[in-house]
């Protein structure tokens, strides 16, 4: 890797020391807002990492990796529900219960394609969703408080907010970092040639559907341990987690991002969030001029100006942000 | 027995319903290669039509039939001017800009009428039930969706297997530049294609509202089992997606009304009652899987293009 001064490079650089910078910020205002934004963002960035694996460079597009959100949250849940509130025992049970149900979801729906792909993983997806739903001793549909943080033998204090942060931030990275290296290695390439053109890999002599598997089981773990992560920020394990439309929101960042770009995903969950959060302030700012009072109910509705946006950067930025920064060096 | 005569019809009459949508998606997903998450809000205008219609017109028909018509133009325009733009995409990109579309319509919805749901209340003489067999009564309105389902189905399979407009349909989606260049108005065929699965959609959404609350992301849930039912039935068949949605129906309302006894045989009673509910709702998941496992292009594919 050169470390040369592109837009692309300046703009991940500057982000990095932002986010590192976030807990000394809120420290020094004693606002803790932005803590918790970003804490999400990291985990979400994280999430997303892991799907562009699958999707930005395997071309698998799972339409359910919510779900490994919501098994990953559920192991920290329910253990922690039944007494277990030991990270140790939690967090490798988090990543070895999702990459066992991506093994059985990615052997089965590995075997179609396209349109195929995308609808069986999302079936498979409600099937754990109406699966939490009818965990009646675990909260169903209400969902289920977690009290205790996974503890980590006094090595890490999950319930310092800054702890949590960095704890997140250096996952992340690792992440990134690893995924980044897996694309690039022998076994990334195959993924990346099975993506364009699977029956020459085949006829080539590399048996792609193992590899495929193996990344989709890779993906799931990742997006398991994110899980996890999330379940002791919130405090909280519902189904909504693993709702259909959260999986939408996991598609949504990696493709905002940049697919197949190692800090699109990243990038993408930083830009989906900031406008979540963005965009009533923009609406109600832009608006009062005209509207007067009327811009403050304006802003609620929001989510009409980010629906149309999604369909704007499907038509017009395929690349995602990253691809735009990509752009702007050659341009 | 009686029981579980009326549970089929029940179930009849909700894979019926799932066929409507499932219709819709199959022939805008046969023939112009567009997966539609938002078909699901065009289930749901219709039902939020419906209802307006009714209270302005005083009629459950004839707010019914402008709903209808409403759908349609919706539809239409909404190909027009964003779904055109996404033919001949990636299936990735259909998704993502369809998600987006979700979350417009459920937000303008918001907007138009207002957070709480709408109710639409039936007109006297279907709420009577009738006697269709000795002992067993059965809602004339539930008797008049299976009866609309079954003529829409018939109408369907007259109109692409039986008239010019269904033959042109038939030929742009097996060659859709062979079809432009034979003087075929391709865009215009593609809009009115567009315009009547919105309509199907539509009836579906409208038919359902007397039965359930009109609300916000009403169309998410059943949209995902309309996705089922083409997949089992093999996408852009209309006939597999006829078979597969009233065997969907049926097994999902079967398996809701008797699961919890057959359980009970095997669980306690309390055990029985925790688990049903939940497998109830999976267990057209599973056969989805099931299916997928042995066909993976469904049970009646559409021979390849």
């Amino acid at each position: 890797m050169t470390a040369a001064l592109t837009p692309r490079n300046v703009v991940i650089a500057v982000l990095m020391l932002l986010l590192a910078a976030v807990p000394v910020y809120a420290a020094v205002t004693a606002n803790n807002f932005l803590v918790t934004l970003f804490t999400r963002v990291l985990i979400l960035g994280m999430a997303a990492t892991s799907l562009n694996l699958i999707l930005g460079y395997g071309g698998m597009v799972s339409f359910g990796h919510a779900v490994y959100l919501g098994i990953g949250g559920y192991a920290v849940g329910i253990l922690a529900f039944e007494g277990a509130t030991s990270g140790f025992v939690q967090w490798p049970l988090a990543i070895l219960v999702s990459a066992l149900f991506a093994l059985v979801v990615g052997a089965l729906s590995l075997r179609t394609r396209g349109v195929y792909f995308i609808m069986i993983t999302l079936a498979f997806a409600q099937l754990v969703y109406y699966f939490g739903v009818g965990l009646d001793r675990y909260g169903a549909d209400d969902g289920l408080t977690i009290r205790t943080r996974s503890q980590f033998a006094g090595l890490l204090n999950l319930s310092d907010r800054a702890q949590f942060y960095y704890l997140c931030l250096a996952l992340l990275v690792v992440t990134i970092y690893l995924i980044a290296r897996l694309v690039n290695s022998r076994f990334g390439m195959v993924i990346q040639g099975a993506r364009s053109n699977d029956r020459r890999m085949r006829a080539i002599g590399f048996p792609t559907f193992r590899y495929r598997l193996t990344a989709f089981v890779i993906a799931g773990a990742v997006c398991g341990l994110a899980g996890a992560l999330l379940a002791n920020h919130t405090g909280f394990i519902s189904p909504a987690t693993m709702h259909w439309t959260r999986s939408g929101d996991l598609i949504v960042m990696v493709v905002l991002g940049g697919m197949g770009s190692s800090f699109g995903p990243l990038i993408g969950a930083v830009a989906l969030l900031s406008l979540e959060e963005a965009l009533p302030v923009l609406i109600r700012v832009a608006a009062s001029p005209l509207f007067g009072d009327a811009a403050l109910r304006m802003a609620e509705y929001w989510q009409i100006v980010l629906g149309p946006l999604f369909l704007l950067v499907v038509l017009f930025a395929r690349g995602g942000i990253d691809g735009l920064l990509a752009g702007a060096r050659r341009g | 027995m009686l029981l579980f005569i009326e549970q089929c019809l029940n179930g009849l009459q909700f894979g019926l319903l799932l066929f409507l949508l499932a219709a819709g998606l199959t022939l805008v997903f046969g023939i112009m290669d567009l997966v539609n998450l938002a078909h699901g809000s065009l289930y749901m205008l219709g039902a939020y039509f419906a209802a307006t219609f009714a209270a302005w017109t005083d009629s459950f028909v004839l707010g019914a039939l402008l709903a209808l018509g409403a759908t349609l133009v919706v539809g239409m325009a909404l190909e027009v001017v964003a779904l055109r733009r996404l033919y001949g995409r990636d299936h990735l990109d259909h998704v993502l800009g369809t998600f987006g579309l979700i979350l417009f319509f459920n937000e303008l919805v918001r907007l138009v009428w207002g957070p709480a749901g709408l109710s639409l209340s039936l007109p006297m003489w279907f709420i009577y039930p009738v006697e269709i067999l000795p002992g067993l009564f059965y809602p004339t309105y539930r008797i008049a969706i299976i009866v609309t389902a079954l003529l829409v189905a018939l109408f369907l399979y007259i109109l692409v297997m039986r008239t010019r407009l269904g033959m042109l349909i038939r030929a742009g989606a097996s060659n859709r530049e062979m079809t432009g260049a034979l003087g075929v108005n391709i865009n215009l065929l593609y809009t009115l294609v567009f315009g009547l699965g919105a309509a199907l959609a539509g009836l579906a959404g409208l038919m359902q509202a007397p039965i359930l609350t009109v609300q916000i992301g009403m169309g998410e849930n059943i949209l995902i089992l309309a996705f089922v039912v083409i997949i089992i039935g093999g996408i852009g068949s209309i006939r597999g997606a006829f078979i597969a949605a009233v065997l969907v129906g049926l097994i999902d309302t079967i398996g809701r009304a008797f699961l919890p006894d057959l359980l009970r045989l095997v669980l306690t009673s309390r055990g029985a009652s925790t688990v049903a509910p939940a497998m109830s709702s999976m267990m057209i998941y599973l056969l989805m899987a099931i299916v997928l496992v042995l066909r993976p292009e469904g049970l009646f594919p559409v021979s390849s293009k």
